[in-house]
C-alpha cells in the first residue's frame, strides 16, 4: 500500500510538468518552424549574399550543442529583456531548432519540381505569390516527415531547459525525489510520461503524414 | 546405363494456398544438359531453387547421387555446395571485386588459405575469359561480365551439377552471346546442366533433352530435335511457336 | 578586444582539460553503441520473434526519451536498487546504451537494403545463414550505413554536453566553473560553442575521409 501511495504522490507531482514540457515544446517548434521557413526561402530564393548568412547561421548553430546555444541565448536574454526562463529557454530552443529546420524546409523546397515556379509565373503570379501559394504548399507536405523526425527530437531535447530552471518533467521528478527519497521511483515515472508523450507524438505525426501526403 | 546423378521423384512445392509445383519428376544423367522451358508461372525457377533446397519441396523426394536430400536431418549447406547455381539477376555480391566473389566460396565455405584460393578463383575466371577483370567491383562490369563471374564463382566450388535460371533474360540480347558461349564450353567439358532458358538456338545445339513444363507439371519431354518438330501436345507446339517466332521478331 | 584575449588567456587550459574528458566520453560511447548496436540491430532483422520483439523494446525506449533523464536515472536512480555508478562510469553507460539504440536503428535499415538476392546467392554456395550474414550482408550494410554512423558520431559528440549536469567535468563542466569564477557567461559560453564548432568541424572532416576511402563502387546508400 505504501508503494501505491508513493507512486501515487510522485506521479501528481511530476504530471504537473508536463504541460510545461509540452508548453515549451510547442513554443520552441512554433519558433522553429518561422525561422525555418522564412531563411529555407531565403536560402533557396533570396540575395546571394542572404543565401551565404543562412548557410553560416545554418552550420554554426548545428555544430553546437543545443544546451550550449540555450545557455548562451537565456544569459544574454536575461540580461537585455526581462524574460522568464521559460520564455528563455523555450525561445532558445526554437532558436537551435531553427537551424535543423531551415535545412528539411531547403530540402523540401528544391524538391518541388521547377516546372511548378515556371507555370506558377507562367500565369502572371508575382515570384513571392509563387513561393506563397504554390511552391511552399508542396514543399510542407514534402517536409512533413523529416519535419517529425525533428519535433520529436525537440520534445526530448526541452528536457535540457531543465537546466536553466524551468519546472518540467524532470526538474519535477528532481524536486519530488529530494522529498520522497526515492529517485528510482521518481524518474522510472519521468521516463515512463516521456515514453507516452514521444509514441503519442509519434502516432500523431504519422497520422497527419498520411492525411497530407501528395499523389505525385 | 550409369547411375543417374539427379532424381526427383512426385515434388510438390506451395506457397500458402498458391501450388506451384504439382508433382514433377525427372531423372538426369551425369554430363547431361537438360534445358528446362515453358510459359512463366509454370514452375521452372522453382523447380531449380527445389533442387538446391533454397526452398525446400513439400511433398515429394530428391536424391542427388544416391543421397536422398530431403530426407530431414540433411545437411543443406553441405548439398548445396555441391549444386552450383546462377542466376537471372546475377547476384554478385556487390561489396567485393570479381576475384573476391569467386574466393569467398573458396574461404569461407571450403575453408581454403587465401593464396590458394586466389590462384583458383584467377583459374575459373580465366575460363570464363575473365582474367582481366578480376579487381572491379560488379558495378565496373557489364551484364554479360558480371553473369560470367557468377558462373566462375559458381564453378569454384567444384560442383557435380549447374543449375542456370533463365542465365541471360536480364541482359541486352548483344550480351547473351558470351554468356552462352561460356555455358557451352561447360557442357562440352561434361558438365551436369539443367537450364532454365528460352534461348532456342542453345537448346538445339546444346541440349541432350528439353523438358516442357506448364502449370507445375512436366507436360512433355524429349530429345531437341523431336521436341521442336514434332512435339506431341499442341500446349508444347503452340509455346515453342511462340518464342521461337519472338526470337526472329524485329 | 583585449579583455577577450585576457580572458581566451585564463581559460584555455581548463577548457582544453574538458575537451579531453569530452573526447573520451564520446569515443567510449560511440565504440560500446558499436559493441551493443551491432548485435542489436542485426538480431532485430535475424533473430527469431521474442528476440526481435525485447531489442525492439530496448530501442524505444532509448529512443524515445530524453538522454538527460536516462543520465539522471543512471546516476540519481539506480543506487535507489543497488546500482551505484560513478559519474564517470554512469556516463559512458548512459551514453553508451543510447548510442547502441540509435546505431542498431541504422544499420537494421542498412542490413534492410541489402537486395535478397545476396542472401540467396550466398546461401547457394553453400554457406550457412550466419557465415552469410556475417560475410556477405554485413560488410555492405556496415558501409551503406555509414553516412547515418557519422550523423551519429557528430551527433554524440554534441550530446556529451548533458553530461556536466551531473557534474562530470567535460568542456561544459568546466564552463560552468569557469563561467562563475570570472563573472562572463556569455563570453565563456561562446569561447565554449567555438571549441565545438572546432572539434565538430575536424571530426566531420575525419569522417568524411573514412566515407570516401571505403567506398565502394555501386555500394551506397541514397542517389549517386
Amino acid at each position: 500500500m505504501e508503494f501505491v501511495q508513493d507512486l501515487l504522490t510522485t506521479f501528481n507531482f511530476i504530471v504537473q510538468g508536463l504541460w510545461v514540457t509540452i508548453s515549451v515544446t510547442a513554443v520552441a517548434l512554433t519558433t522553429g518552424v518561422v525561422i525555418g521557413i522564412v531563411l529555407a526561402i531565403v536560402r533557396v530564393y533570396g540575395h546571394p549574399f542572404l543565401q551565404i548568412a543562412v548557410i553560416i547561421y545554418s552550420v554554426v548553430i548545428r555544430a553546437v550543442p543545443v544546451i550550449v546555444i540555450i545557455f548562451i541565448l537565456f544569459f544574454v536574454i536575461s540580461r537585455y529583456v526581462n524574460l522568464s526562463p521559460f520564455w528563455a529557454g523555450a525561445l532558445a530552443l526554437g532558436f537551435a531548432s531553427g537551424a535543423y529546420q531551415t535545412e528539411i524546409f531547403r530540402g523540401a523546397l528544391q524538391a518541388v519540381q521547377s516546372g511548378q515556379m515556371i507555370a506558377a509565373r507562367a500565369i502572371g503570379m508575382s515570384r513571392l505569390q509563387a513561393i506563397q501559394s504554390i511552391v511552399l504548399p508542396q514543399a510542407v507536405r514534402l517536409a512533413l516527415p523529416a519535419w517529425g523526425n525533428e519535433a520529436t527530437l525537440v520534445l526530448k531535447d526541452s528536457t535540457l531547459v531543465f537546466a536553466v530552471g524551468v519546472p518540467e518533467i524532470l526538474r519535477r521528478a528532481q524536486q519530488v525525489s529530494a522529498r520522497t527519497f526515492e529517485p528510482f521511483l521518481a524518474f522510472g515515472v519521468a521516463l515512463l510520461l516521456y515514453l507516452a508523450l514521444t509514441l503519442i507524438t509519434t502516432q500523431a505525426l504519422r497520422w497527419l503524414e498520411r492525411r497530407y501526403r501528395l499523389q505525385m | 546405363m550409369t547411375a543417374p546423378i539427379l532424381r526427383i521423384e512426385d515434388v510438390h512445392k506451395s506457397y500458402g494456398n498458391l501450388q506451384v509445383l504439382k508433382g514433377v519428376s525427372l531423372t538426369v544423367q551425369p554430363q547431361e544438359v537438360v534445358v528446362l522451358v515453358g510459359p512463366s508461372g509454370s514452375g521452372k525457377s522453382t523447380l531449380l531453387r527445389c533442387i538446391n533446397l533454397l526452398s525446400p519441396p513439400t511433398k515429394g523426394r530428391i536424391w542427388l547421387e544416391d543421397q536422398d536430400i530431403t530426407a530431414p536431418g540433411v545437411n543443406q549447406d553441405r548439398v548445396r555446395q555441391r549444386i552450383g547455381m546462377v542466376f537471372q539477376e546475377f547476384n554478385l555480391f556487390t561489396h567485393l571485386t570479381a576475384l573476391g566473389n569467386v574466393m569467398i566460396g573458396l574461404t569461407k565455405v571450403r575453408k581454403m588459405r587465401k593464396n590458394e584460393a586466389r590462384d583458383l578463383a584467377m583459374f575459373e575466371l580465366e575460363r570464363v575469359g575473365l582474367a582481366d577483370r578480376a579487381h572491379y567491383y560488379p558495378a565496373q562490369l557489364s551484364g554479360g561480365q558480371k553473369q560470367r563471374v557468377a558462373i566462375a564463382r559458381a564453378l569454384s566450388m567444384d560442383p557435380h551439377i549447374m543449375l542456370f535460371d533463365e542465365p541471360t533474360s536480364a541482359l541486352d540480347p548483344e550480351l547473351t552471346g558470351e554468356v552462352l558461349a561460356v555455358m557451352q564450353k561447360l557442357a562440352s567439358e561434361g558438365m551436369t546442366m539443367i537450364v532454365v532458358s528460352h534461348e532456342i538456338g542453345f537448346a538445339r545445339q546444346v541440349a541432350d533433352r528439353v523438358v516442357f513444363m506448364e502449370g507445375g507439371v512436366v507436360v512433355e519431354e524429349g530429345p531437341p530435335q523431336c521436341m521442336f518438330k514434332q512435339a506431341i501436345h499442341e500446349r508444347t507446339r503452340a509455346f515453342l511457336r511462340t518464342i521461337e517466332y519472338m526470337r526472329h521478331a524485329p | 578586444m583585449n579583455d577577450v584575449i585576457d580572458l581566451l588567456r585564463k581559460v584555455t587550459p581548463d577548457l582544453l582539460q574538458g575537451t579531453v574528458v569530452t573526447l573520451q566520453i564520446t569515443a567510449v560511447s560511440l565504440t560500446l553503441g558499436m559493441i551493443v548496436g551491432l548485435p542489436v540491430g542485426v538480431g532485430r532483422v535475424y533473430g527469431p520473434g521474442w528476440v526481435r520483439r525485447i531489442l525492439g523494446a530496448y530501442v524505444t525506449l532509448f529512443q524515445g526519451t530524453p538522454l538527460l533523464i536516462q543520465l539522471f536515472m543512471a546516476y540519481y536512480g539506480l543506487p535507489d536498487i543497488g546500482i551505484t555508478l560513478g559519474r564517470l562510469q554512469a556516463a559512458f553507460l548512459t551514453l553508451g546504451l543510447n548510442s547502441a539504440a540509435y546505431q542498431a536503428e541504422y544499420l537494421r535499415s542498412a542490413l534492410q537494403s541489402v537486395s535478397e538476392g545476396q542472401m540467396i546467392a550466398a546461401r547457394a554456395l553453400g554457406m550457412s545463414k550466419w557465415q552469410a550474414i556475417w560475410s556477405i550482408i554485413l560488410p555492405q550494410a556496415v558501409r551503406l550505413a555509414l553516412p547515418s554512423w557519422s550523423n551519429e558520431a557528430i551527433a554524440m559528440l554534441k550530446y556529451t554536453s548533458v553530461v556536466f549536469l551531473i557534474a562530470v567535468p567535460d568542456l561544459m563542466g568546466q564552463a560552468k566553473i569557469l563561467s562563475s569564477r570570472y563573472f562572463a557567461p556569455i563570453q565563456i559560453y561562446l569561447i565554449v560553442a567555438v571549441f565545438y564548432i572546432v572539434l565538430v568541424g575536424i571530426t566531420y572532416l575525419i569522417l568524411t575521409w573514412i566515407e570516401r576511402r571505403v567506398r565502394i563502387p555501386g555500394l551506397t546508400s541514397g542517389t549517386e
